[in-house]
């Protein structure tokens, strides 16, 4: 793969006061931050602390309430947003339409192929390729109804594989699954970093974070840490992501600017 | 009765047989893939909604020119296009769920035809806009018929890609892609277009029935999509022709005659169908070894 490793320091993507949140009531605020490129960023923190939130942000699915989201290759160009691949947490798909592992898969070819273009033979071998990745060799022509759970999340992997995004976010793409599963999908995750892509997971997995992901966001609406991961998932840190994840305030006042400093 | 007198004879002897069996062989072709389409979007009700909406439009069209074609068919294009972009930006643009939006779109639609009717009082050839007349289409109109299949299937080709992604992973579409929202709405406007030219023939609240019935049925049979909307629109034409025949030999109107061997498949297929119909559940075969 033929990323530019030039300008290894530069940011790929940078928060400025970042506020998201739905009906004016903010579920990520005044997050402010930088990820150098190639970085492989877990983002962790109890439920409701805004990790999914944060990742719709960079996809562009919610708007910012306020601040920004930038978005650059790793020389500090703009970055289109098809440099992004997203897997959501429960993906939203239809599990009974009758389309085939294949098909599924052949979708993360999107960029290449857009709406008309063909897909040719160096295609197909991507695709095969992809689909042998993740252990999924002799499923092609299964519909995606009779998958198991692991692996469904299998076959997204290999469509995120054939998405070749310098960006990956992955929102809590482990759940569910069992250890053999896990360990394969961590593995291309480490693969994907290892070609210099930028990853960003929220996860759960506490062990797992240390084990594999070098730094990580603690996240409780606003930043409770952010380093390498050994100094930012202590129990006081841990413990205090729980307090500061209150509930929904119906009658919350405005936040204003010197309040919030 | 022979088998050639049975089948046969009909379409040999008489023109107008004829032209009713390209009608509704083109109406096969292209109500097929959209019926599937539907149904695999969730929209089977969608339809029924739509020809409701073009009803009113239709209507004041024949209000207006009498029995004529243009005036009828733009009538019920205005009005299927106003309720279908109508609803679909809604839904887009705000929180409401498509369904809703479309109930609301296509209520308000109805009441105004009605409406607009009433002030010219009611006619005995009205009709034939509910009803059809697939006994009797000009050439203008199976042109049209034919026309609207054909241009169904070359933009279907075009915006397919979106369509079935929109339908599979909504979310990735999203992610990739802009299509998403400009295909749905080309894939309302081939659904109108549809009705409409389904409407000369069968009438507007029939003309559905060709599209969901097989459609319905095809998903009892096959598994695969593309498998799925071959037999849909194999289905379709079947029931046109069976149709055809059981109103030409029994003096039934063949609008519903039509419907009613569609509606037969479909009961058939619903008992005996290999993919989740009720026998293969009832009585399930041994498992298998792996």
């Amino acid at each position: 793969m033929s990323l530019d490793h030039s300008h290894p320091s530069a940011n790929v993507l940078a928060f400025r006061d970042l506020t998201l949140g739905y009906d004016r009531h903010p579920a990520v605020h005044h997050l402010d931050g930088d990820v150098p490129a190639g970085e492989l960023l877990a983002v962790c923190g109890p439920n409701g602390a805004g990790k999914s939130t944060l990742l719709k942000g960079i996809v562009g699915a919610l708007k910012p309430l306020a601040g920004s989201i930038a978005l650059s290759d790793a020389a500090g160009r703009p970055l289109p947003a098809r440099e992004i691949a997203y897997l959501p947490q429960a993906a939203e798909l239809d599990r009974t339409f009758p389309i085939e592992v294949y098909d599924l898969v052949a979708m993360g070819l999107w960029r290449r192929a857009g709406l008309f273009g063909g897909i040719g033979r160096a295609d197909r071998a991507r695709i095969e390729e992809a689909i042998a990745a993740v252990g999924l060799s002799g499923f092609e022509d299964r519909p995606i109804g009779t998958l198991s759970g692991g692996q469904m999340q299998r076959a997204l992997f290999a469509r995120l594989l054939l998405q070749d995004a310098q960006i990956i976010l992955l929102d809590e793409p482990f759940t569910a699954l069992d250890a053999g599963t896990v360990a394969d999908l961590v593995a291309l995750v480490e693969r994907w970093n290892g070609e210099g892509r930028t990853v960003m997971a929220v996860l759960h997995d506490m062990e797992l974070v240390r084990r594999h992901f070098p730094r990580t966001l603690l996240l409780a609406r606003s930043v409770v840490d952010w380093g390498r991961t050994p100094e930012v998932l202590t129990e006081a840190n841990l413990a205090r992501a729980r307090h500061m994840c209150e509930a929904w305030d119906e009658a919350a006042d405005i936040c204003l600017p010197e309040r919030a400093a | 009765m022979n088998p050639y007198d049975l089948l046969i004879g009909p379409f040999a002897e008489f023109d107008f047989m004829r032209r009713a069996l390209v009608g509704v062989l083109a109406l096969a072709a292209g109500a097929g893939p959209v019926g599937v389409l539907l149904m695999l979007r969730r929209m089977s009700l969608t339809g029924d909604a739509m020809a409701h909406a073009i009803l009113p439009g239709a209507a004041v069209g024949f209000l207006a020119a009498g029995l004529n074609l243009f005036a009828m068919t733009i009538g019920g294009l205005v009005a299927g296009f106003a309720v279908a972009l109508g609803a679909g930006a809604v839904a887009r643009a705000t929180q409401m769920k498509e369904d809703a939006a479309l109930a609301a779109f296509y209520l308000v639609s109805l009441a105004l035809g009605v409406l607009l009717v009433s002030l010219r009082g009611s006619n005995v050839d009205l009709l034939h806009v509910l009803f059809g007349t697939v006994l009797a289409l000009d050439d203008a109109t199976l042109l049209l018929i034919v026309g609207i299949a054909s241009l169904t299937l070359v933009v279907l080709a075009l915006v397919w890609r979106p369509l079935v992604l929109e339908c599979v992973d909504p979310g990735f579409l999203r992610s990739v892609s802009r299509a998403g929202a400009p295909s749905h709405l080309v894939f309302l406007a081939l659904v109108v277009l549809n009705l409409v030219g389904g409407f000369h023939a069968l009438g507007t609240l029939l003309a559905v029935g060709l599209m969901m019935l097989p459609a319905a049925t095809a998903r009892f049979w096959v598994r695969d999509l593309t498998a799925m909307i071959i037999a849909a629109s194999l289905i379709a034409a079947a029931s046109g022709v069976v149709g055809l025949l059981v109103s030409y030999h029994s003096g039934a109107p063949s609008g519903p005659a039509i419907i009613l061997v569609a509606g037969l498949a479909y009961a058939l297929s619903v008992l005996v169908g290999p993919v989740g119909g009720l026998l293969p559940r009832f009585m399930p075969r041994r498992h298998l070894e792996a």
